[in-house]
């Protein structure tokens, strides 16, 4: 049996973007041997699919916590590998919006603390300059303060990115397999799953909401994962033009508050909620939660609720008792945890990933950059604002299925899901594959082409030797 | 305009294409109107799906065909038909053409195996008819597992794709299109065990909805909806409650379809800057059918959300009948007086009365109910005064257009101002 060097527990954003890094070095003059390691059928299916999908500058964070610190590295590393492995990302910039006083009053603090947080762009604007900006916004704004650089990004893209390129480097990607158990040894350490074991000398633990069972497992009580679910309505493209900026309220000490953004497909995303709960699989949607989005959306741009909702999801944070991550390391069981990774966690992930590698060094294992990585895999773009193969007239010219439009509403072609289908990480079911291109989330939400790219995907499925069972 | 828009707009151009007359949407009302200019004029019809024929493609049961062709057929022998005749007219139908945008004046962006097309009509007819909203746009709580259809979904992958979509499965509405998608799913071994609507009783014709119950064996919840799917990997209840009551039960199945609740595909007219009726959501237009943009027009249920096939065919036919005399005569936008609707009606269409337009379809005014009215005495209101009154003998009810006689605007005048129907 391979005994990994190390094992990755957790195939969200977070584990991916370690995995990628881990298998991209040496020790001692050899590749590192790694195993990423994910519960779910799919990579970045539970909290990573779900997110705002907002790259953070880290201006609102805590100075001088660990996150502010991997939040503002990240949005960097992040932003520049985007550029080459063609995660869509558009700097939409953000509007903080004051409606009273007091909030107003806080607009210089938050201003101060940007700047605490290594970001000093931010710009105090009055309420006129705020309506220039944002003429869809509800009467009543007093004030507010943009921060340019605050950008959205395809988090699924991003998240595949990763697994696509550490797969590509060698780390081995172990799907369904839920880690149940765990027996440290002298040199290594046994992961029993609910499909097999994995044995490797080092183990890093990015399970995020199963963050802290794990962690339990190796003998610590450092953490408690309180799932805190976010709901989303996410608006048709028509409303696109109503909002060209990330509208933030100014955050209070109940939370973040209710934003309106733009989506990085063009639509518009109003939420989300945050509600503390037990369940860690609790990702429907609430009555009171779409009724308390609506009441809030109709005071922040009443013309948006206008239009037709196309989607509604939850996603769940990782949260915990701690105000920053969890991030230790333990020497004698080889084993370093990354908890408490909430909703930053999408931009800090490289960081995240690059702060391991570090913590590695600092306990003896000090690892290089390979000379001989692959190139970066280019993703397919999925993004609105940038050329999409049904645009494309050279491309359809090159192959006709590009230009075969099989989901109408999102412009989803043959030869996208053909790709998809080949690519190195297959999609396992629909919701994969809509990730992946798009398919089926537009407005109709399955009303013209559900039969058919649910029949392309089980074709695939079947082609692969998965079965059926995706409709 | 959005970064891709402006890219569509200046997309490079692999062919170009010039017509007298182009036509989105090969369903009945854009097929027959092909059928009906391609005698003597250059008609390019656009469908986005691999055949043309609409809808009734793939509604496989029999009803097609009454009012235009004078004839009962099944949807998928209508579809094929009015492709047939449309071709035979000699209009040439491109399917796979996908109209992504506008590319400038009476110019559309179009994407297809063969390239990216720029093309060009005259006159355009726009004929994208309706969806049925979805679960998501109802914000209906609870669990997103697969198994939640629309009417649409479920036909094609029953009729077109030979496949099942369960075992149970409740019905949410108890329209038409409701009581065609219990068939449809009997069809293919699924059990309806409960039918939902928010109305007071079911909406379907009376006549038909007797019978079929007792035949279907299927229970109707009046004054009921749904507010949860329940079900992580697969569908496994729904929360049902009793508007009446407040209270909620839970009601096992594996299959959830969300029937009617109709909007039309107007994304076309939205981005062309059209206006458009607050009510159905669709292109205002005057009686000839035509929108307040240059030369383009409309019809079929992109117009009246949604009425039958045999309905939008007849739009068709009297829609060539505008574009030929729009070619042969350009004329300016209508302008003329709105045409607006009262309680219990939800819109009207056509929603504008202007000068020199004629009577509408049929000569009919459609319009959309949320009650039933036994023998409707309808008034119609211009500038405080009453212009017109008719009792008709058919009934008022919600789920299905009512035909209300245009003679009730007789008295009408387009200059002065809002029109408002309604019932004594």
């Amino acid at each position: 049996m391979t005994t990994y060097d190390v094992a990755v527990v957790g195939g969200g954003i977070v584990g991916c973007a370690v995995a990628r890094e881990l298998s991209g070095r040496t020790l001692d003059g050899r590749r590192l041997d790694v195993a990423l390691i994910e519960a779910r059928g799919d990579i970045g299916d539970v909290t990573s699919k779900a997110t705002t999908a907002i790259l953070h500058t880290g201006f609102d964070a805590t100075p001088g916590t660990l996150e502010s610190r991997l939040v503002r590295r990240g949005y960097e590393l992040l932003s520049a590998y985007a550029v080459v492995a063609g995660i869509p990302v558009e700097r939409t910039g953000a509007v903080l919006v004051a409606w009273t006083d007091e909030e107003l009053a806080t607009l210089p603090k938050l201003a101060s603390k940007a700047v605490s947080n290594g970001y000093d762009e931010g710009l105090l604007i009055d309420a006129d300059e705020v309506y220039r900006r944002v003429p869809a916004l509800g009467p009543g704004a007093v004030g507010g303060l943009v921060i340019p650089d605050e950008s959205i990004v395809c988090s699924w893209t991003s998240a595949l990115a990763f697994a696509t390129e550490a797969v590509h480097r060698g780390t081995t990607l172990l799907l369904s397999r839920r880690v149940t158990g765990v027996d440290v040894g002298e040199v290594a350490t046994i992961l029993h799953t609910d499909a097999d074991d994995i044995t490797a000398r080092w183990v890093v633990n990015a399970a995020g909401l199963g963050g802290d069972v794990v962690d339990r497992a190796f003998g610590h009580d450092r953490f408690t994962v309180v799932p805190r679910r976010g709901e989303l309505l996410v608006f048709d493209k028509l409303a696109r033009p109503l909002v060209d900026h990330i509208v933030l309220p100014v955050p209070s000490p109940r939370g973040k508050g209710v934003l309106v953004s733009p989506t990085i497909y063009g639509n518009v995303m109003l939420g989300p909620t945050s509600e503390n709960i037990e369940d860690r699989s609790a990702t429907g949607t609430t009555e009171a939660g779409a009724d308390f989005l609506l009441g809030k959306g109709r005071a922040l741009m009443p013309a948006l609720l206008e239009e037709e909702v196309t989607a509604t999801y939850a996603g769940l944070r990782a949260a915990t008792e701690h105000d920053d991550y969890v991030i230790d390391v333990d020497a004698q069981q080889r084993y370093l945890v990354l908890g408490g990774i909430r909703s930053t966690g999408l931009t800090a992930s490289m960081a995240l990933a690059e702060h391991v590698v570090e913590l590695l060094a600092d306990q003896g294992m000090a690892t290089v950059e390979r000379d001989d990585l692959p190139s970066v895999p280019r993703m397919p773009n999925i993004g609105e604002a940038f050329l999409r193969p049904y645009a494309d007239g050279a491309l359809i010219a090159s192959d006709p299925d590009y230009g075969r439009v099989v989901c109408f509403c999102e412009r989803v072609t043959r030869g996208e899901l053909r790709d998809a289908f080949a690519s190195t990480i297959p999609p396992s079911d629909v919701d994969g594959l809509r990730r992946r291109t798009r398919a089926l989330m537009g407005r109709c939400q399955g009303f013209y082409c559900g039969a058919e790219v649910t029949r392309l995907l089980e074709e695939s499925l079947a082609s692969r030797g998965e079965g059926g069972g995706a409709t | 305009m959005t970064e891709q828009q402006q890219r569509d707009a200046s997309a490079e151009v692999a062919a170009d294409v010039r017509a007298d007359v182009v036509i989105v949407g090969g369903g009945p009302a854009g097929l027959t109107a092909a059928r009906q200019l391609a005698r003597d004029l250059h008609v390019v019809v656009l469908d986005r799906e691999t055949e043309a024929g609409g809808i009734p493609r793939h509604s496989d049961h029999l009803g097609y065909g009454v009012r235009d062709l004078r004839r009962v057929t099944s949807g998928p022998a209508y579809a094929r038909r009015l492709v047939a005749s449309a071709r035979e007219a000699g209009a040439e139908i491109r399917t796979e053409a996908t109209v992504t945008g506008w590319a400038g004046d009476r110019t559309f962006a179009v994407t297809s195996p063969q390239g990216r097309l720029l093309v060009r009509g005259d006159a355009l007819v726009i004929a994208t008819g309706a969806r049925e909203r979805p679960r998501s746009a109802r914000l209906v709580a609870g669990d997103r597992p697969p198994g939640v259809l629309t009417t649409g979904q479920l036909q094609s992958l029953v009729h077109l794709q030979d496949r099942s979509p369960g075992t149970r499965a409740v019905v949410v509405g108890a329209e038409m299109v409701s009581w065609s998608a219990v068939l449809t799913l009997r069809e293919a071994g699924c059990a309806t065990v409960l039918m939902t609507t928010e109305y007071d009783r079911g909406e379907s014709y009376a006549a038909w909805r007797g019978p079929a119950r007792v035949a279907l064996r299927v229970e109707v919840a009046t004054r009921t909806r749904v507010t949860r799917v329940i079900g992580r990997d697969r569908v496994e209840a729904v929360e049902v409650l009793d508007t009446l009551t407040g209270q909620r039960r839970t009601v096992e199945c594996d299959v959830v379809v969300f029937t009617a609740d109709w909007i039309p595909d107007h994304e076309l007219v939205r981005l062309a800057g059209a206006d458009l009726d607050p009510a159905t959501l669709g292109p205002r237009v005057d009686c000839a059918l035509r929108t307040s943009l240059d030369g383009v027009f409309a019809a079929g249920n992109v117009v009246h959300p949604v009425d039958t096939a045999d309905i939008c065919a007849l739009d068709g036919r009297h829609v060539a009948h505008s574009v030929r005399q729009w070619l042969r005569a350009p004329s300016p936008p209508p302008a003329g007086a709105r045409i607006l609707c009262d309680a219990p009606f939800r819109w009207v269409a056509p929603s504008l009365l202007a000068p020199g337009a004629g009577a509408p379809s049929r000569r009919r005014l459609l319009l959309w109910a949320d009650d039933h009215r036994t023998t409707p005495r309808l008034v119609a209101r211009q500038s405080g005064r009453v212009v017109g009154r008719r009792t008709v003998p058919w009934p008022v009810a919600p789920g299905r257009v009512f035909r209300a006689p245009w003679s009730l605007l007789d008295e009408a005048d387009p200059a002065d101002g809002d029109i408002t129907i309604g019932l004594l």
